[in-house]
Parts: structure tokens; C-alpha cells; sequence
């Protein structure tokens, strides 16, 4: 039976844009509004995970050729690495830093050290979530 | 006098979920249990709303964006098991 999902394939492309825009804001309002790493991390696999419902394994790894596991490690790497950070300046382990910059068109914005633990804490759900889904839907390695 | 209209209309979307969750244990194929699924995830995310509304706060909006997202790759995902018998195929055949 040749099948034809046409729409299904057309609505994606427009579709995991949207929900990547909405993984990028959950990701950056974690710290003043609801939100964060982990939040912003699932909804990235969810849009990752669309695109392999509606594409199939082979085409969404010829257009993105990550090993999801390694991302997950990288993860885990960089949130410990910043964690590690502080130690090498003569702070605790863990020890957070902030500072206020001024940028030239948004005017002052504070840039913490925190950004890159959420970003390690996004990249593990990512690789975590996408590896489980990969190896329980019969695809795998 | 607005409270009152949003607790009626929260009445009236709770019994839209009873209503879908008879059709989701009474019905008769898997296509109705998806629908009936689709309509529950669409009627929760318009009571987020008023509940946001009612509680005078902006944190819920996030869930409702969520549920949306995730309502709607659910049933994309149910409705591709029952046509096709598995989810995620190894190679697309168009």
C-alpha cells in the first residue's frame, strides 16, 4: 500500500521551528519566569522527536548526524565543568557568578554563570530523551 | 460578576472531559479513543487558561504552549501506531 503523508510532512516543517523558537525561549527565561533547563531540554527532544515521526530515522541523520549519547556526555561535561570552574578560582564547588554587562542595542543585561549549567543540564534531557526513544522504537544503532 | 462566568464556564468544560471520558472508556474502535484523547488535551488547556485567569498570574502560559505541543505530537504519534503498526521507521518509503 504506498501511502502518502503529505500533510503530515508539510505541518513538521512549519511546526518543529515553532517548537524549536519555544525550546530557545523556555531555555533563556528559566531564570526570572517559569522555565529552564530541564523544561526547555524536553521540548527540544519533543520537536527532534517530530521530526523522526514524520521523517524517519535514515533522512533526520542524514540532515543531523549526532550520536545522541555523545551529546548527553557533553552534558554532563559541561555541568560539572562549571561547577569545577569555581574551584579553580578559590570558590566552592557549585559556586555561581553573575555579572552585569552592557550591551550595545539591549542595553544592561546581566550574563551568570548558571547559563552554562542549564545548558549542560539541556544537553543531557536531549541526549537522554532521544536515545531511549531511538532504542525502545525497534531503530536503534 | 467575571468570576462567576469563569467558574461557569470551568463547570461547562468539566463536563465536556466526563462527556469525552465516556466516549474514551465506552468507545468502540482505537480511532475514537485518540479523538477522544485529542479533545481532552485541547479542553484542559482552555481551563489552564481560565485558571490563570481566576488566580490573576502569567506562569501558566508556558503550560499551555506545553500541552499544546505535546497533545498534538501524541496524537500524531497514536494515530501513525495504528496506521502503520510501528511509530518511527527506519526508512521513510516515499
Amino acid at each position: 500500500m504506498k501511502t502518502n503523508d503529505v500533510i503530515l510532512k508539510t505541518v513538521t516543517k512549519v511546526v518543529v521551528f515553532i517548537i524549536l523558537t519555544m525550546a530557545v525561549y523556555l531555555f533563556f527565561s528559566g531564570h526570572y519566569s517559569p522555565g529552564g533547563g530541564f523544561i526547555g531540554g524536553l521540548v527540544l527532544a519533543s520537536a527532534i522527536v517530530l521530526m523522526y515521526l514524520a521523517a524517519g530515522i535514515e533522512i533526520v541523520h542524514k540532515g543531523m548526524p549526532f550520536d545522541f549519547k555523545i551529546i548527553a556526555a557533553i552534558g554532563v561535561l559541561l555541568a560539572t565543568g562549571t561547577g569545577f570552574a569555581s574551584v579553580l578560582f578559590g570558590q566552592d564547588f557549585l559556586t555561581q557568578a553573575a555579572i552585569a554587562v552592557h550591551f550595545p542595542l539591549i542595553g544592561e543585561k546581566e550574563l551568570a554563570s548558571v547559563v552554562l549549567f542549564e545548558a549542560g543540564v539541556t544537553l543531557t534531557v536531549v541526549g537522554v530523551v532521544v536515545t531511549i526513544i531511538l532504542n525502545i522504537s525497534e531503530g536503534g544503532e | 460578576m467575571t468570576e462567576k462566568i469563569l467558574i461557569l464556564s470551568l463547570v461547562l468544560f468539566s463536563i465536556t472531559i466526563i462527556v469525552a471520558l465516556f466516549r474514551i472508556i465506552r468507545g468502540p474502535s482505537m480511532p475514537d479513543r485518540v479523538v477522544a484523547l485529542d479533545m481532552i488535551g485541547v479542553t484542559l488547556l482552555s481551563m489552564i487558561a481560565i485558571v490563570s485567569i481566576l488566580l490573576k498570574t502569567k506562569a501558566f502560559l508556558e503550560v499551555i504552549l506545553i500541552l499544546g505541543i505535546l497533545s498534538f505530537i501524541g496524537t500524531i504519534a497514536f494515530s501513525k501506531y495504528l496506521e502503520r503498526g510501528k511509530i518511527i521507521e527506519r526508512k521513510s518509503d516515499s
